[in-house]
This record gives C-alpha cells, sequence and structure tokens, in this order.
C-alpha cells in the first residue's frame, strides 16, 4: 500500500524540481512580433556561434504583448512590426529593417495589377466578384488575418485607411496558413510579409509598381512596415552586443537573404 | 493506521478533481464576466465583433458553433446509431469483434490530422463541385461528424448490449420483425444510454477547436447557407489569444464563459431528457 502511495508523491515532488532549474548566467530573451520572430532566430544563431558564451532565447507573443513585456522587464529586448502608439514612445527603438506587405493572387488569376481602391474595396466587400477589376466571373475570396495581429494592423494603417476588413473575409492566424489558402483556392486574395512569398503564390503589383527588392529600397513600393527592436533603457554590455550584431552588414545581408529590406548601413 | 492514511490520500485526490474545476471555473467567469458588464450586454451580444476597436459583439459566434454542432449531429448521430444498431444486432461475432476496434481506433486520431484531411480532400472537393469557397460549414460538419461517431458508436453500442435477451426473445416471440424489435423495443429500452452518447458527442463536436479553425474559414459573418464560412466561439478563442491584450483577452475570456453556459445547459437539458424514462 504504502508503496502504491509513494508514486504520486514522487510525482507531484518532480513538479517543484522542474521549477527551481537554475537559469544560465548572460542570456538575453527576445520577445514580441511573430513576423519578426523567424529572423530573430536566424541572427540569434549566428550570433550565439559568434559569442558562445551569450545564449539568446527567442519568444513569440505578437507586438503588443512584446511592447509590453520591454516595459515590464520581462524580456531584454521586445520586437514589433508595427510603429510604436503615442503611450508607447518612452521606449528606446531601433530599426532593424524594413518589410513589405504583398498582396497574393493564386498562380492562375490572371490579374497582375491592382490599384490601391480596388484592394480596399475587395477587402472591405464592396467588391465581390473578379469580373469587376478585370478578371474571371467568379466570386472573390478574401483571405484576412485575425484580429490583434501584426499584420493585419500594418495592412490596415497601409492600405485600408479609415476603411474597416468585412467580416465576410476568411480569416486565418498565420502568414503561412493565409499563403496556404491562397495557393489552393482559384478565387483567394491575401495578404502576408515579403519575405514569405513563395513559388506557389503570385505576388502583384499595386498602382503598377511591383513588389520587388529594388522597389523596396528605393521606397518606391510604399507598403512597407518597420521591424522594431525595443528596450526600457539604453542597452549595455550583451544587449548592446546583439543590437549591435544585427545592425551589422552580416546580419543585414542575412535578413536581404531572407527578403527583407536592410536598413542600408553606414559604415 | 494505513487504511486511514489511504483513505485521506484517496480523498484529497478525488477532490482535487472537483478543486481544478472550481478553480477553473472561478478563474473563467472572474476574467469574463467582467467585460460583459462594462462592454454592455447590448454590444457583448451584437454580431459585430471587433475588439480592437471596442466591439464585443459575439452572436455571429454562437451561431456559428450551434450550427455546426447541429450539422456534426445531424452527419454522426444517423451514422453512428446506425452503425451500433448493425454491430449488435445484425452482425456476426467475428465482425464485431474486428469492426468495433476499428471504429474505436478513429478517437485516436488528433483533430490537426483530421483537419488537415479536410483541408486537402474535402474543402476543395465541396470548392469545385458543390460550390462555395469550400471552408464552410459543411466542411466542418462532416469532419466533426466523424469525429464523433467513435463516441456515438461505442455507447450506444454498449447500451444496446446490456438490453437484456429476454426482451429480444419476448419481442421475437411476439411476431415482431427483427427490425420492429430494434426499433420499438431495443431503442427505447436503451435510450438513456443512447442520449448519453449523443450528449457526449455533441460536447465533443462544440469544443472542438483545431479542426475546425482549418476548415471552417473563420469568417465572422453569420453563414446565410451551409456553404458559407462559419466562425466558432472556440475558434476565435485559440485564432486570437496570443495576440490579445487588455479588453481583448478579457473579451476572450468572456467568450469561455458563453461557451462554459452553453455547455452546461445542454448537459441539463440532457439529463432532464434521460430522467424521464
Amino acid at each position: 500500500m504504502t508503496r502504491l502511495l509513494l508514486l504520486p508523491i514522487v510525482f507531484l515532488l518532480t513538479l517543484f524540481v522542474d521549477g527551481c532549474s537554475p537559469k544560465k548566467k548572460s542570456s538575453i530573451t527576445i520577445a514580441g512580433s511573430t513576423s519578426v520572430q523567424p529572423f530573430i532566430e536566424k541572427l540569434a544563431d549566428q550570433f550565439m556561434a559568434k559569442y558562445p558564451g551569450i545564449k539568446i532565447d527567442v519568444q513569440g507573443g505578437g507586438s503588443t504583448a512584446g511592447i509590453q513585456a520591454t516595459f515590464n522587464n520581462t524580456c531584454n529586448i521586445g520586437t514589433s512590426s508595427r510603429n510604436l502608439k503615442q503611450n508607447e514612445q518612452e521606449l528606446k527603438t531601433f530599426l532593424m529593417c524594413y518589410d513589405g506587405i504583398v498582396i497574393i493572387l493564386h498562380k492562375t488569376n490572371p490579374i497582375n495589377d491592382l490599384t490601391e481602391e480596388q484592394i480596399r474595396a475587395i477587402f472591405d466587400g464592396t467588391i465581390t466578384n473578379w469580373k469587376e477589376v478585370g478578371g474571371k466571373d467568379s466570386k472573390i475570396i478574401p483571405v484576412t488575418r485575425e484580429e490583434g495581429s501584426g499584420t493585419r494592423g500594418s495592412f490596415e494603417d497601409l492600405i485600408m485607411e479609415k476603411k474597416v476588413i468585412s467580416d465576410a473575409c476568411l480569416v486565418q492566424d498565420s502568414n503561412g496558413s493565409v499563403r496556404e489558402i491562397i495557393a489552393t483556392t482559384p478565387q483567394g486574395i491575401g495578404y502576408i510579409s515579403a519575405g514569405l512569398v513563395d513559388e506557389r503564390v503570385k505576388a502583384i503589383n499595386i498602382n503598377g509598381i511591383s513588389a520587388n527588392t529594388e522597389n523596396f529600397l528605393s521606397h518606391k513600393y510604399k507598403f512597407m512596415r518597420p521591424f522594431l527592436l525595443l528596450t526600457k533603457d539604453a542597452p549595455t554590455s550583451n544587449v548592446k552586443k546583439f543590437i549591435d550584431y544585427t545592425l551589422s552588414t552580416e546580419a543585414q545581408d542575412i535578413l536581404k537573404k531572407y527578403g527583407l529590406i536592410s536598413i542600408g548601413i553606414k559604415e | 493506521m494505513k487504511d486511514k492514511i489511504a483513505k485521506w490520500t484517496l480523498l484529497v485526490i478525488a477532490f482535487s478533481a472537483v478543486l481544478a474545476l472550481l478553480l477553473i471555473t472561478f478563474f473563467i467567469f472572474q476574467q469574463g464576466v467582467p467585460l460583459m458588464f462594462k462592454a454592455g450586454l447590448k454590444n457583448f451580444f451584437s454580431t459585430q465583433w471587433s475588439p480592437t476597436h471596442g466591439k464585443f459583439g459575439i452572436s455571429s459566434m454562437i451561431v456559428g458553433s450551434l450550427m455546426v454542432t447541429f450539422g456534426a449531429l445531424l452527419i454522426g448521430v444517423p451514422l453512428g446509431l446506425s452503425c451500433a444498431i448493425f454491430l449488435t444486432e445484425f452482425s456476426s461475432k467475428t465482425v464485431q469483434k474486428n469492426l468495433k476496434p476499428v471504429i474505436e481506433l478513429l478517437a485516436g486520431i488528433p483533430s490537426v490530422v483530421y483537419g488537415f484531411i479536410g483541408i486537402i480532400v474535402l474543402v476543395p472537393f465541396i470548392r469545385e463541385h458543390i460550390g462555395g469557397p469550400g471552408f464552410s460549414v459543411l466542411a466542418s460538419s462532416i469532419i466533426l461528424g466523424i469525429m464523433i461517431l467513435p463516441t456515438i458508436v461505442s455507447i450506444s453500442y454498449d447500451s444496446l448490449l446490456v438490453v437484456p435477451g429476454t426482451y429480444r426473445a419476448g419481442s421475437l416471440a411476439l411476431g415482431a420483425t427483427k427490425w420492429q424489435t430494434v426499433t420499438m423495443v431495443l431503442i427505447p429500452a436503451a435510450r438513456s444510454g443512447i442520449i448519453t452518447s449523443i450528449i457526449l458527442g455533441m460536447g465533443r463536436a462544440i469544443g472542438e477547436t483545431m479542426a475546425v479553425i482549418m476548415i471552417a474559414g473563420n469568417a465572422l459573418k453569420i453563414p446565410h447557407s451551409i456553404l458559407d464560412p462559419v466562425r466558432t466561439i472556440t475558434s476565435t478563442i485559440a485564432l486570437e489569444l496570443s495576440y490579445s491584450v487588455g479588453d481583448h483577452r478579457m473579451a476572450l475570456f468572456a467568450c469561455g464563459t458563453i461557451l462554459f453556459i452553453i455547455i452546461i445547459i445542454l448537459n441539463i437539458i440532457a439529463t432532464k431528457l434521460t430522467r424521464r424514462t
């Protein structure tokens, strides 16, 4: 009998042990935008290879959560894929790079070009048939991101202006699943981060300007959002080392390789 | 002495389950209810959901959850019940022995796999052959209908099996056909078990999240046909929780509160129905 009782007791004890495992010294916690996360992870890997003594822990949570975490000191560096609001201005910001928001269609869709107004009208539900913008006679299936997403926030700011995204739009919770739906739905239209466009979908021109690196760099393509690194106080020691690293030519080249728009380094 | 220790330890363990339930209930209500009053009940039960702009209407999601659940029952109950009847009354022992474990195996498939099958097979099929975007009430109902089959089959099967053999013999002796025996004697006799199976299936359908997120389309508009996309309460919580802060997060807890209340109401109705035999 006693042996039987031992089992749950041991189990309960293990719960406690797990809670107090010692923390490694000199580690940096980065939290925030899920759009920034995959790129920061890549930079962190490179950084850790260079400085084996420093451990970087990258977490998601969203831009707003990242900003909150920076305020509360629960992370060393916060990341945001949108500009700071009025009441968030106290944080120190470091512009890491820009990310283009591109409109994607199914490969077979004959349309290659839409104006800003047309996109706005499609997403607010005024235009519901591809015929109205010069395509085939079929219903448009717009796909949007969920409420609270940084990508949705940027899309609203950059393209929707004051218009509201229609509640008839399909809703998906990541860039990847939006791309997945567009890749398989001939009538679909969606918006994702430029770095995540692949050969299964078609990125179209907006106002006749195509979403390519050249137009991104010259800022001719307007629909870009900043990727920001945030700290509460002026960065010191390891945190400063990492932020400096993200702004170095090496890191910026990595970001460029993944389709992001580097800020241009002043040597 | 040892007996006493065992008794008390087991008592503590038994109560910890109840305590966990109470804590969860308390937590959900404590987090969710304040927002309902802050936003106003009129706002909360409207159809406009845009929590980052102060609109917290969850009616369309309640409708969505109920539609999808009802659809799942419409598909799952006839199939599941017929399967249980076939297994107990019309099949040989070997068929029973082989078929039942296979059906129960369905319960072990993770819901994300169901969702994946839905996206790869069902959604394109509906889009190309029936119409609409494919992500729809219909797709979700079919997938959920299949997901609740094992629950309905195994519990109905067990309750049909425990109907005393004398009932069958008596009915057949009175000249009833096998089918008449099933519909007039066995199903009424096994009624409470069958209803329980339906309620448990319904609970699974209304609470299912992953598969539904993948195939329902999650549009906030109240669907006008079964080919329109739909948003359920659970998928709203799962979709938006990771990014939500402040009132938005509270609103998601409020969604949880409503889901909780709906499930309690369904359970009460179910217990009332079963007792009336």
